[in-house]
Parts: structure tokens; C-alpha cells; sequence
């Protein structure tokens, strides 16, 4: 019954002049999401409106979950969509409409009819109330309730007719494409793949960088994060992953420092790096999964020290979530089965029993100069040497 | 260069393999139930396959019954065999360093009023046999052993086993998970008191999803699979036949040339184990003289974690096992080396390299080379 969509998004509508630079990507963030499923799509604005046509015919469900997955939809409602062949052609298609949408009619309702095209025969006024009136002679058992209706049965006349009486909350937040771009640090985990979602919610483009330590960390360790980055680009769109090869520099920091330190620097490398990559692509700001004290490189002390080798800002989501509660998102945004795979962990091979946990920004440096010999050219070789995965 | 050294999780399918699968498939595509010329000719193929492996066991054909591999054929004899003879008594033995398709329906077995006695094994993974003699009570029904393991290359003591078995109660169905097994070593089963034999295809140089059980005539299985009927109402279901055929000819193949083909192998063996025992720092777990199998050699490399020595082979074109192949995606420890008593500290770090006629002295060669280059570098970033 239903063959086409009326899009309604939130803040977007609220953008001044740049309104429409919105408007368009989120009809191209809509257009890309409709490309996976089955059925050809007319993604329109008109009016101020952006309505998703059916061309053929399409799998409603998936859909659906589709539009639920693009940033800047607040609301999908599924609509009836006819030709104006007079007031009697109306009246039954809203009868046969509420035949197919409510199989109980034990409920209370209210017509909103609205005229765009103010030449048809019935004002608004009249509208509702012939409308009303011929829907409580085929159900008798439907009430009206004008002040707190449980159904709104919208009426719009214009150069057709829409009809549609349901609203399927969306994901709100912004279209992708609208807020720049951010260099996702994507490790295999639970963390980065939510941080990643949250930032692209708010119409950031996203790319990403993975560092992988072969042989310690697997191929199958690897296809993991691919598989991961595949599962947030169905929210955030196309995502370049960048694969650093980190075994070099990992070794490198293990034969040089103290084995405690091990992971902060670790971890100083990998943000200097993404920041680089990230001013390679044009991003403007890094994000990770970081979370306060989760684990010893995410106490304030450490990431007092990992911040300070970035210049960009650095965006951190979940910084304030408990584990749980990540898990939750995870689990809704459907990356939490892949996230707990169990390949890798060998980086864990490099992992002291005793990390610190507050480490001294002026300690650290200092071990780091006993990694000036090298450091630099192995970083430039990670740089130069980066895989780059067009995910899509 | 490249190594394939993990032909115990499976091996290359031969081309003579290949050659009739795609015959079967292409040309005599019949149903071998279906009453016309196509099913006339794809029926053959199944009657030559079972020809081929009761002329190897000598048995009769009938006592062939085709499944979809190891799993398969263990799942059945264990619990199809054990629902079969419940009444006569509810007590089963296995050993303590079977494959999971074989613990695994041993454990269904437990969890559905069964008694099992686990039997133990030795420092070489043997099972001794004056253990089974001690385990066999009036209500045992099914006693149930390897004869190859899948990671030491252990060689059970299956004959004797049998005999104690069938010396104790003819009726108790002695069944062997040949899997490891068959095509190293010639199986008789009526002469080796065996009632039921697990084999699989792809250990053989066979395709994968095909496989067989053999059932001593008069042996008592209830079916797991129902249906039509097919294969004496055994396992119903439209016969496999392009892999049955596959397996009727990987069935040839092993034992055509055998004994030059063991020799082989046990030579590259022999080669592997004196290479990797002038390595600093490995242990060689189990048996490897004649008395273990001819093709696995289980070595434990203290200090180095299994699962990243595995990937820095992998990147030189060296390909082998951490465990058993069917368990290494899960991160948990060996059972089998763990019954062995091998150390704690060494099961994590211990490596399955495994070989078939295929198998060059130049790839032994070259893969000891590089054992011994990368063991110091990976030993140097162990965390401690």
C-alpha cells in the first residue's frame, strides 16, 4: 500500500540561509543508504519537503531500516500518495487506508487536512469534518477525539494527495557531510566503532585508522576491524581505513623504554600518527573511544599525556560512559557481536603486568629520547607505507 | 617458498579427485534413487566407492555407510549407537584426549542419563590398556578410542583395547575414531575386534563434507538423520554422490603406493625432528619413533606465545596449526596437552606441523631455516 515516504528532520530546518546546503546531504545521505536495498527510489525536495518515492517495487522493512540508520531523520512516515479524482475517490481510499493500517478500530482519532492548493472544492474545515464523518460511518467503533487523538490521520492537498497517519522515529542528529570530518582511531574493540557513531550522528564525515602489528595482531584481527568499519560507514557513509603497520615502532618502543611506560608512548605514536593521516585527508579533528578510567592508558593522568602530541581537537563520545552503557549502544547500533570476536588480542603481548596509571608527562618525554635515533623514520615509514581500504 | 604444513586440519584435494567429482557433476548428475539411466549411472558411483573401501577394510560393502564427514560418522556411532543398546546397560568409556565431535556427543550422552568413564593417558598421550580392563562393567555398551591423536601423532594401542573389550562382552560396541588414521596405516577391523571406524574424506587428499562410518554387520545404530530411507534407511537423505565418488578415489589413491608413501612421510618426519630438535629452546612432544604416526609432530617453543609464532610463519609461506585446527578460533587451552601433562606454561606456546606425501625435504628445510631465525627475535618481546 504504502510507495512513498515523507522525511521529517529536526534541527537542519533551523539553519538560516545554509538550510539547503543541509537539505541536500541529507537527500544524498538518504539517496546512499537506499542504495543497498532492493527497489528503485525518486529522492525529492519540494516545498521544503523531501519525500522518498518508490519507482518499483521495494522491500518496505528493509527500508525502513534503512532511513533509521541516516543522520538528520527525525521521522519516516510511510504515505498513501493519489491523484486528486475528487472528494468520493478520496474518502475511500482513507477508508480503505484505515482498513489496512489498524485491524482494531477500538481506538480514538482525529483528520488534519490541510490545503496547499487552495482551488480544491473543501477548505481544511470541511475537510476534516466530511472525512471524520465518513470514517465513523465504516467503523462505528472509532471516536473522535480532537484534543488528544491516538491517531492523527493527516490529510495534505496538494498537486497530489498524501495521506499518512504513522511516524517511525528516526535517528535525529545532523546529515553526514555537514560538520566536516573527523580521523576515527578504529581498534577491534567494543569503544571505537560507538565513539565513531556518535561523532558522524552529529553530520561529521568520518575516516579511519587502524594500527595493525603483524604477526602479533592476525589477519583475522584485521578483517575484524574492516568488518567493523563496514558496520559504521551503513550509518556515517563511505569511510577511507587507513592500516598503519605499527610492528616496527611497537618493537622499537619495547627494545628502547621502560616496559611499564610502554603503552602511553604506544599510544603518543598512534595519535601522531592518525593527526597525520588526518591532515593528509582533510580532517579537522580525531576521535577515539576513550573512556575516563576504563583502563590504566585512560586514566586523566594518561590521557593528559596522549593529548599532548596533538594539535587537532580530539573528540571523545563516551568519554563519560560507564562500559555498560557503551555495550548498550553497541548492541543497538549493531556492532557489538563483531566487536567481541575473540581474534587478536596478541598485542596484549606487549602489555606490562603493571602499567602505570599515572604517568608524568615530563618521565615519559624523557624516555622518549631514547627513541630519537630511529623514531622519526620509522614514523614517516608508517606514513608512507599506509594501506588505504575504500569502504563502501 | 611456501610450506603448507597443516595437512592434519586438511589437505590438498587431489586431481584424480577432482577429475571424477566433476564427471558426477557435469555428465552422470542422476539421483541414484531415480529409476532411469541417470540414476543407473550415478548409483555406480556410490556402489565403486563402497567397492573401493571394503576391498582397503576388507568388509563387506554394506557395512559401509557414507556421511558427511568425521563429525558425522562420530556423532552417530555415539549417540545413534548408544540410544540404539540403551536398555542392555547406560555406561560408555571414552579416553580423555578425543576430538571434540567425540566429546562433544559423549557429553550429550552424560547429560541425558548416561555414565561415562573418562580413561587416562600417559606422557606420550597413550592410553593404557589395563585401564580399560578396569573400567568395563556388566552395563557397559559402547567403549569409544582414537587411534591417531590429532595433536601429538599418539598412536593408541586399538587392537589390544579390542580385545579386551570383546573378551569382556561381545556385545559392547568398540568403536575407533580412525580420522587421524586411516591412509597411515592399513585397518582391518574384523581382525582388530573394531565394530565401528570414523573416517573422513578431506585427511586424505579427499573433498571436504564427505566421509564414512563403518559398522560392523549386525551392529545396532539407530539412525540420526530420517527421511527416505536412502542408504538402508541409515541416514536418509540424496546421496553425496560427486563426493562419494571424490572419496572412493581419494580412498584409492592412499593406498596405492602405501607403503612408499609412509616411508616418505615418515622420512620427512624423521628430517623435521632431528631439525627442530638442534634448535635452541623447543620442546618435541610425544613419541616420534615408529611408534607415532608418520605425519604430526606436535613441538612446544617455551617463551613464545603459539598463535604469533604462527602468524610470523605464516608471513615467511609457512602454514601450521596452533592446536587442533577445528579449535584454534576459540582461545582456549589444549585438553589433549593438558592430559599429556605437558606444563602450564608451555601450552599456550606449543605448535602442530603436519605432513603428507607431498610434502619436500626442501620444505623441512626451509622451514627449520626460519624457525631458527625468528625463535630469538619473537623470544626477545615476551612479556614478563
Amino acid at each position: 500500500m504504502f510507495k512513498a515516504f515523507l522525511i521529517k528532520y529536526g534541527e537542519i530546518g533551523v539553519k538560516g540561509k545554509n538550510r539547503y546546503l543541509f537539505e541536500d546531504a541529507l537527500v544524498n545521505q538518504i539517496k546512499f543508504a537506499l542504495k543497498e536495498v532492493e527497489g528503485e527510489f525518486a529522492v525529492t525536495k519540494v516545498d521544503g519537503r523531501i519525500y522518498v518515492q518508490a519507482q518499483s517495487e521495494f522491500d518496505y522493512d528493509e527500508t525502513v531500516d534503512a532511513l533509521k540508520r541516516v543522520f538528520g531523520i527525525i521521522g519516516i512516515c510511510p504515505m498513501v500518495q493519489i491523484e486528486d479524482n475528487g472528494f468520493d475517490d478520496l474518502a475511500a481510499t482513507v477508508v480503505e487506508y484505515f482498513k489496512q493500517t489498524y485491524k482494531d478500530m477500538n481506538f480514538t482519532f482525529k483528520v488534519n487536512a490541510r490545503r496547499a492548493r487552495k482551488n480544491y472544492a473543501l477548505d481544511s474545515m470541511q475537510l476534516n469534518a466530511e472525512l471524520g464523518h465518513v470514517l465513523l460511518e465504516a467503523f462505528p467503533e472509532l471516536k473522535v477525539d480532537v484534543h488528544k487523538p491516538d491517531v492523527l490521520l493527516q490529510v495534505e492537498i496538494r498537486q497530489q494527495i498524501n495521506i499518512y497517519s504513522i511516524e517511525i522515529p528516526g535517528p535525529g542528529g545532523m546529515p553526514v557531510g555537514t560538520n566536516g570530518k573527523a580521523m576515527l582511531l578504529l581498534s577491534g574493540g567494543i569503544d571505537s566503532p560507538v565513539a565513531g557513531y556518535m561523532i558522524a550522528k552529529r553530520g561529521v564525515k568520518i575516516d579511519a585508522t587502524y594500527f595493525h602489528a603483524p604477526p602479533y595482531t592476525s589477519e583475522r584481527a584485521k578483517q575484524k576491524v574492516v568488518d567493523l568499519a563496514k558496520l559504521v560507514a551503513r550509518y556515517s557513509g563511505p569511510i577511507t581505513l587507513n592500516v598503519v603497520d605499527f610492528t616496527e615502532i611497537q618493537l622499537y618502543i619495547y627494545d628502547q623504554c621502560p616496559h611499564d611506560e610502554l603503552t602511553i608512548i604506544m599510544r603518543r605514536y598512534m595519535m601522531k600518527i592518525a593527526e597525520e593521516l588526518a591532515n593528509q585527508s582533510d580532517c579537522q579533528g580525531l576521535i577515539t573511544g576513550e573512556s575516563i578510567g576504563q583502563v590504566a592508558s585512560q586514566t586523566i593522568k594518561s590521557l593528559y599525556c596522549t593529548n599532548e602530541v596533538c594539535t587537532m581537537p580530539v573528540f571523545r563520545p563516551v568519554i563519560g560512559f560507564d562500559k555498560q552503557e557503551i555495550v548498550d549502544l553497541s548492541e543497538k547500533i549493531g556492532t557489538y557481536e563483531t566487536s567481541i570476536q575473540p581474534f587478536e588480542d596478541c598485542c596484549t603481548i606487549f602489555v606490562a603486568k603493571h602499567p602505570v596509571t599515572k604517568p608524568n608527562l615530563n618521565v615519559i618525554k624523557k624516555s622518549e629520547l631514547k627513541l630519537a635515533e630511529k623514531i622519526d623514520d620509522m614514523v614517516k615509514k608508517a606514513i608512507d607505507t599506509v594501506e588505504k581500504i575504500e569502504i563502501n | 617458498m611456501e610450506a603448507y604444513l597443516d595437512n592434519s586440519a586438511t589437505t590438498r584435494t587431489a586431481k584424480e579427485v577432482v577429475d571424477i567429482m566433476t564427471e558426477a557433476m557435469l555428465d552422470n548428475y542422476g539421483n541414484p534413487s531415480s529409476k532411469h539411466m541417470y540414476g543407473v549411472n550415478a548409483e555406480k558411483y556410490v556402489k565403486d566407492a563402497a567397492k573401493i573401501i571394503a576391498g582397503v577394510l576388507k568388509c563387506q560393502e554394506k557395512e559401509i555407510l557414507f556421511t558427511s564427514g568425521g563429525t558425522e560418522s562420530n556423532n552417530t556411532v555415539i549417540i545413534g549407537g548408544a540410544m540404539a543398546n540403551r536398555r542392555r546397560g547406560k555406561h560408555v568409556i571414552v579416553s580423555s584426549v578425543e576430538h571434540s565431535s567425540v566429546k562433544e556427543p559423549f557429553r550429550y550422552l552424560a547429560e541425558n542419563g548416561f555414565d561415562v568413564t573418562y580413561l587416562p593417558v600417559d606422557k606420550d598421550g597413550i592410553i593404557n590398556p589395563e585401564d580399560v580392563k578396569k573400567a568395563l562393567r556388566d552395563d557397559t555398551i559402547l567403549v569409544s578410542v582414537m587411534m591417531v591423536n590429532n595433536e601429538v601423532g599418539a598412536v593408541e594401542p586399538v587392537e589390544e583395547i579390542g580385545s579386551i573389550v570383546h573378551e569382556f562382552n561381545k556385545d559392547i560396541i568398540f568403536h575407533v575414531d580412525a580420522i587421524q588414521s586411516f591412509g597411515k596405516y592399513r585397518i582391518i577391523p574384523k581382525k582388530m575386534n573394531i565394530d565401528a571406524l570414523s573416517v573422513s574424506g578431506h585427511k586424505i587428499h579427499g573433498p571436504k563434507g564427505t566421509g564414512f562410518l563403518y559398522i560392523r554387520d549386525k551392529v545396532k545404530i539407530r539412525p540420526l538423520i530420517l527421511g527416505g530411507g536412502q542408504q538402508k534407511g541409515m541416514r536418509s537423505g540424496t546421496e553425496n554422490v560427486p563426493g562419494i565418488a571424490g572419496l572412493g578415489m581419494a580412498v584409492k589413491l592412499a593406498y596405492t603406493d602405501f607403503d612408499e608413501k609412509i616411508a616418505r612421510m615418515r622420512q620427512i618426519k624423521n628430517e623435521f625432528v632431528e631439525g627442530v630438535s638442534r634448535i635452541e629452546g623447543t620442546q618435541v612432544n610425544g613419541r616420534t619413533d615408529e611408534t607415532s604416526a608418520p605425519h604430526i609432530v606436535s613441538v612446544s617453543f617455551p617463551g613464545v606465545r603459539a598463535e604469533v609464532l604462527l602468524h610470523a610463519l605464516e608471513e615467511r609461506g609457512i602454514y601450521v596449526s596452533s592446536g587442533s585446527a577445528c579449535s584454534s578460533n576459540r582461545p582456549e587451552l589444549s585438553s589433549t596437552l593438558q592430559a599429556i601433562g605437558l606444563d602450564k606454561s608451555l601450552l599456550d606456546s606449543t605448535l602442530r606441523f603436519s605432513f603428507c606425501y607431498e610434502t619436500t625435504s626442501e620444505e623441512i628445510e626451509y622451514t627449520l631455516e626460519e624457525l631458527a631465525k625468528l625463535l630469538p627475535v619473537l623470544r626477545r618481546y615476551t612479556a614478563h
